[in-house]
Order: C-alpha cells, then sequence, then structure tokens
C-alpha cells in the first residue's frame, strides 16, 4: 500500500448495530480502513460477515452506529438530503444482481439519461446528450443503436452488468463500490466485466471497493485486500501479502478450502 | 404495458369475467334510456303480480273482435280447473266411479272431464266420504258444468235514464281480441313487487345504484389502503409502528360489526348512497394496506431501489417511480376484490335495513329486504328476490373471474 | 476396464416453457462411466447441464419430457419405464440425485431418522426401526456425521450440515450412480470441502459405485472427479481426464472457460483472463451448424453449415479416449493455440 497517493475514504471505530436489547446484532464492530485514490481494495468475507452491511454503510444508505467515516480527508457529510447528493456524485455502485438493479419500467435510454442529468448535463442539447450515451456505450462494447428503445431485461446477465458499468462511466465517481459484481454472471463474461472495471480505474483514476467472498477473485483484482470475519477486519494488506502469505488462522483456513489448480489441495484438513 | 394488456385479455378467465361484467354494465346504461320510466313508480295496485302481460279488460272487451273457429273449451277446461280438483276427481272415479286408474290421464283434461260426466252422479254410494268431501264433489260437479255450458257472455250498461241495465253487447266464446288492438297494455318480465313496482326497472336502476356503492367503496379502501401502505412500508420506523398499530386495530374489530355501527349511528335518513359507500370504504382498507406493506417492504430493498437513491432520486420520485410500478398489478386486483366486497357489504347492510334510505333509490340489498319482509319466498313469488340473488351472484363472479385471470397473468407461479 | 455403471447413447430431452415453446435442453448426450470412477459436468448456466442431471434419472414429469435415447444402469435400459416405476425401483438403489437446494427439501417437522425409514421402506417395508436406524448410525459414524443428528430436526442443523445429511440420506441404499446437480455451491468454502471430502468418502468406501459431479465451478471438478465433460448449448463439447481438461484442451470453448479460472495461488494474477464475446445460442431454435461457431474466433463458414460430430482421439495419458466436437483436428488446434 503506497501512502503517497492521496486519502480517498477511511474510517476509524465504524460500527453497526442492529436492534435493541436482547435482539442486538453487531454487524460491524469497530473496523478502520483506509482507501488510497486509484487503488482496487477488495473486502472478502463469506455469506453474513457483514461485508454487505459495510459496503452500504460506505455509501450511506444505512447510517453509522458510531465511528467516523472521512471522505477526502474531511468527515463525510451525509446528515441532509442535499449533502447526500452530494456525497453521492462522489461515491456510486454496481450490485450483485443484475436483474434486480434496474426498474423494469424504465428503459436503457431513460438509465443513461439520468446519469446524465445527475452530472449536470440536464440542458445539454439532445445530439451532445446521444454523443455521451455512445461514448459510455462503446466504453463497455456495448452498441447504443441496438440498446436505444430497448427494456434492460431484454439483455443477458452479463450485458446488463456492463450497461451498470457505462452508467458508472457517466457519472465518473472517485470510488466505486462494486459488490459482487461477478457472482451472478457466467465465467466467460467474467473476464470482459473485471477487465472493464480496471479500465474505469485506470481513466478516471477511481477507488474500487471489491466486495466478494472470492478469495481467488480478490486475489486477482485488487491491490489490497481486507479480510471480514464476523464483523471484523482480520487481517489487510497488499493482495500478495495477504493471499500467499496469510498470517491469521481465519484467512489461512478460508485459503485452504478453496478448490485449488496448480497446488495439491489438501482434504484432510477438515 | 401493452404487453401486458394484451396478455391480459388472452385470459380466458379475465375475458369472460370481463363480458358478464361489461354486458351488466352496458345494461344499467342503456336500458333507463330506453324504458324511461321511474323505477319507484307503483304500478301495480297490490302485492306481487307475476310475471307476465298485462291487458286492459275494457280494451278488449271494446276492441274489434275476430271469430276464430278453435277449440276454445279444452284450453279452458285446461286451465279454469285446479290440479288439486283433477287429482280429487281421479280419486272419486278410482274409488266410486268404478274406473279402473290406468285408464285415466290427469294430463288430458277433456277425457277425464268426459269420464267425469259419464260416471259421476251426486247419489251413487260414497262409502268413507265425510259430507264436507261430498258436498266439495257436488260443487265441483257444478263448476265443471258451468264451463261445459258455454253461453255467450252479456255485456250490459247502465241507462243513465231509467237506471235499468240493457244488454250493450255479448261476447261469443269463439271471439277474439287482437293483443295489438288493445291500447292499454303493460308487459312485466319480471312482474311486481310487494308496492305493485316493475320488479326488472327496479333491478336495472338497483343495479347501478349497487355498483356505484361498490365502486366508491372500492376506491376509498383501496386508496387509503394503497396510501398508507406506501408510507407505512417505505419510512419505516415509528411511521411504520403507528400504521401497524391502527391497521391491526381495524383489523381485529370485525369490520361487519363495525360496519354496522356506524351506519346505525349515521342515522336513517341521512345515509344515502354516496354514505354508505364511504362507510363500507373507511371499514375495509385494512387488508390492502398489510399487503402493500409487505410488497413495498421487499421492493425496498431490491437494488433498483438503493440505486435510485444513489442517483439523488427524492423519496417521491422513488415512491413513484420506482415502486408504484411494481404495485399497480396487484393494486388493480385488490382493487377489483374491493368492488365485489363492497357490493356484498352493500347487500348485507340492507338486508339488516341499514342501507341506504329507501325513498329515492333501490339497492340489490333493499330489493332483497323487501322480498324478505313481505314474505315473497313464502308465497312463491320468486321473481321479487331470485333475479337479485343471480345479479348479485353475477357481479360477484365476474369481479372475482376477472381477478383470478388478472393474477394468473401477473403471477407467472399460478400460471398452470 | 471396470464395469460399465451407466451408459447414455444418443439421449434427447426437452422442456417447454410457459409459453407453450420448446426448449431442446439435452440434444444428443452419450457419456459412459465405469464401476469406481466419477464424471464431471461443467458448462455455464442456460447450457442444460441441471436438465441433464433430471434426464439422466429417466423420471420424466412435465415440464421434462423425453425424445429420444437409452439410459442403461448396470446393464437394464431405464428410459422407456413410466415415471412411478422410476420412483419405486430405480431412485435410490439404482440412480441417487441430489440438486442443489437440497438442504431445503427436509421437511422440518420430522426428525431426521424418519426421512431414513422412508427412504428404505420403499424398498424393504418390512424393515424394522431398529435395523433401520443401526444401518444409519454406522453410516453415519463412517462417514463422520455425529449420531445425534439423527434425532434431531432439520431446523436445529447449520446449511454445510444439512446438505451432508441429505447426500448420507439420498445414499443410505448404495445407488450404483449418484448424480450430484451443484451440491455445495450454495455453501461458504469450508462446508463446501467437507461435503467434497464426504462424497469422496463414499466413492472410497464403495457406497456409491460411481458419480456424476455437476457444477459450474472447474477448480472443484478439477479436485473431484476423474474425468470431466464440459457442455455447451444442449451438447458435451469435449470430454477427457480432469487434468487434460484444465491443462490441454482442445475445443476453443474449453478453452475459453479454462481460462476464466482464477483460484488464490501465486502467479494466478499474471494469467490472461480469457473473455469469450457473445452469449450462447437459443435452444428453442438450436443452430444447425456447430453451436459454438458464432463466439469462436477459429470459426470458418463450413462450421456454420454443417453438424459438428464428436471425435475421439487417444488419450496421452493412456486412459479411455477423448472426445472433442471441433472440425479442427488435433495437430492444427495444437498450432493455433501455440501461436498465442
Amino acid at each position: 500500500m503506497s501512502d503517497k497517493r492521496a486519502e480517498c475514504l477511511s474510517g476509524k471505530g465504524v460500527t453497526k448495530v442492529f436492534g435493541m436489547g436482547d435482539k442486538k446484532t453487531v454487524a460491524v464492530d469497530h473496523v478502520d480502513f483506509d482507501f488510497r485514490e486509484g487503488e482496487i481494495v477488495s473486502i472478502v468475507g463469506e455469506s453474513g460477515s457483514g461485508k454487505t452491511t459495510l459496503s452500504k454503510m460506505l455509501l450511506g444508505l444505512i447510517s453509522v452506529t458510531e465511528g467516523d467515516v472521512m471522505f477526502q480527508g474531511k468527515p463525510r457529510d451525509i446528515s441532509n438530503g442535499q449533502k447526500k447528493k452530494e456525497y453521492w456524485k462522489g461515491i456510486q455502485a454496481i450490485f450483485q444482481d443484475p436483474f434486480s438493479s434496474y426498474n423494469t419500467f424504465n428503459k436503457i435510454d431513460a438509465v443513461l439519461l439520468d446519469c446524465i442529468n445527475m452530472r449536470g448535463g440536464k440542458n445539454l442539447p439532445y445530439e451532445e446528450k446521444f454523443a455521451m450515451m455512445r461514448e459510455a456505450c462503446s466504453f463497455v462494447n456495448l452498441e447504443f443503436k441496438e440498446l436505444t428503445n430497448k427494456y434492460p431485461f431484454e439483455l443477458s446477465g452479463g450485458q446488463m452488468q456492463r450497461l451498470m458499468i457505462a452508467r458508472i462511466f457517466l457519472l465518473k465517481p472517485k470510488i466505486l463500490l462494486a459488490d459482487e459484481p461477478t457472482s451472478m454472471i457466467d465465467a466467460c463474461s467474467r473476464a470482459t466485466i473485471l477487465d472493464m472495471l480496471l479500465k474505469l480505474r485506470d481513466e478516471i483514476n477511481m477507488t474500487i471497493i471489491f466486495i466478494t467472498h472470492d478469495i481467488g477473485l480478490a486475489y486477482y483484482v485488487s491491490d489490497s485486500v481486507y479480510i471480514m470475519e464476523h464483523g471484523k477486519f482480520v487481517e489487510h494488506g497488499s493482495a500478495e501479502d495477504v493471499i500467499l502469505r496469510p498470517k491469521a488462522a481465519y484467512t489461512q483456513r478460508l485459503i485452504n478450502d478453496v478448490p485449488k489448480i496448480y497446488e495439491e489441495w489438501d482434504l484432510s484438513t477438515v | 404495458m401493452k404487453n401486458t394488456i394484451r396478455q391480459v385479455f388472452h385470459s380466458p378467465k379475465f375475458v369472460i369475467g370481463f363480458i358478464i361484467f361489461a354486458a351488466l354494465l352496458l345494461t344499467t346504461i342503456i336500458y333507463p334510456i330506453v324504458v324511461a320510466t321511474d323505477p319507484l313508480e307503483m304500478v301495480g295496485n297490490g302485492n306481487f303480480f307475476k310475471p307476465g302481460t298485462y291487458v286492459s279488460v275494457k280494451d278488449a272487451v271494446e276492441g274489434s273482435k275476430y271469430t276464430l273457429n278453435v277449440d276454445v273449451q279444452s284450453a279452458s277446461l285446461g286451465s279454469k280447473i285446479s290440479a288439486e280438483d283433477k287429482e280429487a276427481m281421479k280419486e272419486w272415479l278410482v274409488k266410486f266411479g268404478g274406473v279402473a286408474e290406468a285408464d285415466i290421464d290427469i294430463e288430458d283434461a277433456e277425457g277425464l272431464i268426459g269420464l267425469w260426466e259419464a260416471n259421476y252422479s251426486e247419489n251413487a254410494e260414497q262409502k268413507g266420504l265425510t259430507s264436507s268431501k261430498k258436498k266439495y264433489y257436488v260443487r265441483l260437479n257444478k263448476n265443471i258444468d258451468g264451463i261445459l255450458l258455454n253461453n255467450d257472455v252479456i255485456i250490459a250498461q247502465e241507462n243513465s235514464e231509467t237506471g235499468e241495465l240493457e244488454q250493450s253487447a255479448s261476447i261469443g266464446s269463439q271471439e277474439f281480441v287482437n293483443t295489438k288492438d288493445v291500447a292499454n297494455r303493460r308487459t312485466f318480465i319480471l312482474g311486481t313487487d310487494n308496492f305493485g313496482r316493475d320488479v326488472l326497472t327496479e333491478l336495472v336502476h338497483a343495479t347501478k345504484t349497487s355498483l356505484r356503492v361498490g365502486l366508491i367503496a372500492g376506491v376509498i379502501a383501496t386508496l387509503i389502503g394503497l396510501f398508507l401502505g406506501l408510507i407505512s412500508g417505505y419510512v419505516g420506523g415509528v411511521v411504520d409502528d403507528l400504521i401497524m398499530f391502527i391497521t391491526n386495530m381495524f383489523t381485529v374489530i370485525p369490520s361487519f360489526v363495525l360496519l354496522i355501527l356506524i351506519s346505525y349511528s349515521v342515522g336513517q335518513n341521512a345515509r344515502g348512497v354516496n354514505l354508505v359507500g364511504i362507510i363500507i370504504g373507511i371499514t375495509s382498507w385494512t387488508w390492502t394496506t398489510r399487503s402493500v406493506r409487505s410488497q413495498v417492504i421487499s421492493l425496498r430493498n431490491r437494488d433498483h431501489v438503493n440505486l435510485s437513491k444513489l442517483s439523488g432520486h427524492s423519496m417521491m420520485r422513488i415512491v413513484l417511480t420506482d415502486i408504484l410500478p411494481y404495485l399497480a398489478s396487484y393494486v388493480v386486483m385488490a382493487f377489483i376484490l374491493q368492488i365485489s366486497s363492497g357490493i356484498l357489504a352493500e347487500a348485507q347492510l340492507s338486508m339488516l335495513g341499514l342501507g341506504p334510505s329507501t325513498s329515492n333509490a333501490a339497492t340489490l340489498g333493499l330489493m332483497m329486504n323487501w322480498a324478505t319482509l313481505y314474505a315473497a319466498p313464502l308465497n312463491g313469488s320468486w321473481w321479487a328476490y331470485f333475479p337479485v340473488v343471480i345479479t348479485i351472484a353475477l357481479i360477484a363472479f365476474s369481479l372475482n373471474l376477472m381477478n383470478t385471470g388478472l393474477d394468473q397473468v401477473f403471477n407467472p407461479q399460478l400460471r398452470d | 476396464m471396470g464395469k460399465v455403471m451407466l451408459e447414455v447413447k444418443n439421449l434427447k430431452t426437452k422442456y417447454v416453457t410457459r409459453q407453450r415453446e420448446d426448449v431442446f435442453a439435452v440434444d444428443g448426450v452419450s457419456l459412459k462411466i465405469e464401476e469406481g470412477k466419477s464424471l464431471g459436468v461443467a458448462g455455464e448456466s442456460g447450457c442444460g447441464k441441471s436438465t441433464l442431471a433430471l434426464s439422466l434419472m429417466g423420471y420424466y414429469f412435465p415440464p421434462l419430457h423425453y425424445i429420444s435415447g437409452d439410459i442403461i444402469v448396470d446393464g437394464n435400459n431405464i428410459s422407456g419405464l413410466k415415471p412411478d416405476d422410476v420412483r419405486k425401483k430405480i431412485l435410490g438403489t439404482e440412480i441417487a440425485y441430489i440438486p442443489q437446494a437440497a438442504m431445503n427439501a427436509l421437511n422440518p417437522t420430522q426428525k431426521i431418522i424418519r426421512f431414513i425409514e422412508d427412504v428404505i421402506h420403499v424398498h424393504d417395508p418390512k424393515a424394522t426401526k431398529k435395523d433401520i436406524y443401526d444401518l444409519a448410525k454406522e453410516r453415519f459414524a463412517i462417514l463422520g456425521l455425529p449420531e445425534e443428528v439423527l434425532q434431531k430436526h432439520a431446523v436445529e442443523l447449520s446449511g454445510g450440515m444439512k446438505q451432508r445429511t441429505v447426500i448420507a440420506i439420498s445414499t443410505i441404499l448404495s445407488p450404483k450412480v449418484l448424480i450430484a446437480d451443484e451440491p455445495s455451491s450454495a455453501l461458504d468454502v469450508t462446508s463446501q470441502k467437507m461435503v467434497i471430502k464426504m462424497m469422496r468418502d463414499l466413492m472410497e468406501k464403495g457406497f456409491i459405485k460411481s458419480m456424476i459431479f455437476i457444477t459450474h465451478e472447474l477448480p472443484l471438478l478439477y479436485n473431484v472427479t476423474d474425468d470431466i465433460m464440459v457442455m455447451y448449448a444442449g451438447q458435451i463439447v469435449e470430454r477427457g481426464t480432469a487434468k487434460e481438461m484444465v491443462f490441454d484442451p482442445l475445443h476453443p470453448y474449453t478453452k475459453g472457460l479454462m481460462g476464466s479460472i482464477i483460484v488464490p495461488e501465486e502467479g494466478v494474477r499474471e494469467n490472461k483472463l480469457i473473455a469469450i464475446p457473445g452469449t450462447p445460442p437459443n435452444l428453442k431454435h438450436p443452430p444447425k451448424g456447430c453451436r459454438f461457431a458464432d463466439r469462436c474466433k477459429y470459426a470458418t463458414p463450413t462450421c456454420m453449415a454443417m453438424e459438428v460430430p464428436a471425435l475421439e482421439v487417444p488419450s496421452k495419458e493412456g486412459g479411455a479416449d477423448r472426445e472433442y466436437r471441433c472440425l479442427m483436428s488435433v495437430r492444427k488446434i495444437r498450432e493455433v493455440y501455440e501461436d498465442e
């Protein structure tokens, strides 16, 4: 992790508690993190580890029970609707399930136009808007001509997820939070999505927070990795360090339990 | 959207329900235009006239006459001697007349009377018959003789000077009038009710009124249910708790009891058609609220709503564009069911005498109420209540059929 | 060569969608498994691998329909049997099937031992409760499942434990073929490993004579099965030993699939992932020629025009013959891949 890069999103003692009294559950328990600009960070955890709750807090969709989140070096302020709107210009997301990520009553044009409007392009002439949409579509290898006047559900899962990336390309946020963006699509389309995420980072110097349960995928894409267990980060560091030379027992177990190709997969350790 | 509508009209259940409902609705619109009489006009002077065409006797007598060489006797015999009398005649003939039972055919009135004339005698030995029964047979015999006499009917007029009756015309048994020549005719397809009103006209207007009650109740219940469900589900927290508390309270108190209490406290004279619709509406929204709320809660956590929030859309816009369209199909179905249950609730209320005030319009429930009060089922006046029951059943059936059809289109799990 | 446990000859089945359209999801599949061997079926979603799993049981009910082909289990052809006969005579003793969500199929109001009694009573109505309990206890002990599980309800068990219990129940009659359709995909990695270990134990201890393992996770197949078959658009495009398939794929689609494997091992970051453009063909109207042709960068007009037969070539490792469905010769394929 190079500290030369500018601070982007960091947190100290971030905690989320659901419920009260006997039903109290601590979903995220005092986690500290520091994501730098242009970095791809993976948060790896199994189901129930609290990674989705953490991602929703980072997005400002749910409130933080305790702790501070710093955005670009300053404390994040999302106390009212206007400030939230401002914050969301800096952070955007791609979710796991492309089929539920679209309002099925809106056409694809509306999805993309909405992004242009949000970036303040509401009063641009139509030609310019179309040029922007065409550019965004070609960024993700889609043909805008074929998409216009169509509904998102007429596309395949991989195409829908690519359209999500086109949306991010138009919004150009500082941070992209990708919550398992490839887990619902086929292996052959996965490479395309990952390539495009990397291209986004390179072209816009975007910070990408990659949330996944697949430790191999985290190793493949990220610069640094945070391993999460029961709401806590048990280990973090550069991808090479964490995955190839894991220190925490949990990380070691996790890596041990994933089937291997090049090395022997030891089945006796269960 | 277009596709969905096409799909809806491909569902046979929906189409059948829709046709029945549209037919009922069109009848209530077109019939009053064609037949402009007041539905509450008391035409008949008496209770429960049976269905049929009524012609003026005076017009018939005074109208031009046609002599037809047809056998009028057997038809009159058939209709003038009651079935009971025929049974009695048969009994007598078998017991005392010495006629074999196999030779007697009750259906053949002429033959029966022939046998009767040949075998009956007042003085025959009638062992085991009470004297009143004997007298009954004597009377019956005279009756039959009268029918067989076939004399002309004399029409007499009072002479204004002398005050004496003078024969003005006679009507022979072979004389007929053409019903078209009779100026004053009235056809009651479904007869008249206890107040002497034409049941058909009344029924059409009642259906219209009941549909209006159902529609008002449905609109109000659906609007309240939808509004509270959306707020409760989307906002959550304390608002949700409060709304659900109220909803649960309304759910536990049986809404029909509530309906009776409100209707009663409003008072007989103030209860118009619209007010009854409103009262039914505000007591039946709870289920819509509950199901809309649960659907909104599951929608609220969908990623497209999260993305819409991230795009900086206002709550109003998210609810209207990202949540409401997903509920639309459900709300339409709930609305249809609410109309149906509103009509039934009105019928129930009116049966109890708590329906709309009776003076200006009939409703299906009121018609049932009157039929019951005047003992129509007991005196065999089926036309006063049976068509009403059929109409209520048809409305409920068609609406429910439409609902099931829609459900099959919108809910893929139920398809086949 | 071992005894052939399951042989399938040119099996064709279809399922009917809600719009009453036919989808030819299994379109001419042939395979053979010998005793003591396991076969993996890999493929992307919608390639027909789950339909294949259902079709192999010979247990057809709408929307799945049988078209043609033979399924021979240990010498008996079961493809013409009625569903009821299949359920009574085949399922459990000849073929056992484990679907992905098997663990959710347990009725929560019943104890685990009741399910085992049910399974055994279908085939042996006279078995006493004690005999069944003893058998179950012994089997559970060998498979490393605690005995208490037998007296518990499904809701008291964790996801991984439930799935392992279901597998133990389905194989209690020692079937000749076990068909497992994504048995571990819904589980976390640790439970997945336990399920895999258990399936290996079942094979090693002879409780199942052969196994078909269907999944989209290639690293898993590589570690579990002897042979791997890759399915694409209702057909088998390639079959070979696990090692050959992963490190020396012949068919361009297999090559792409293997090129998308990501494992957390040293050097993986330097591998370039292979992306295959386009989408699989619609199985309502399968293309006439090679089904992969429109996505294949080596495709020629001939590929589009003629149906490609499966070619058998001798395996380098001396095992059973490999099979692949491509018009290019092995030498040509090696040359083309070498050039990249």
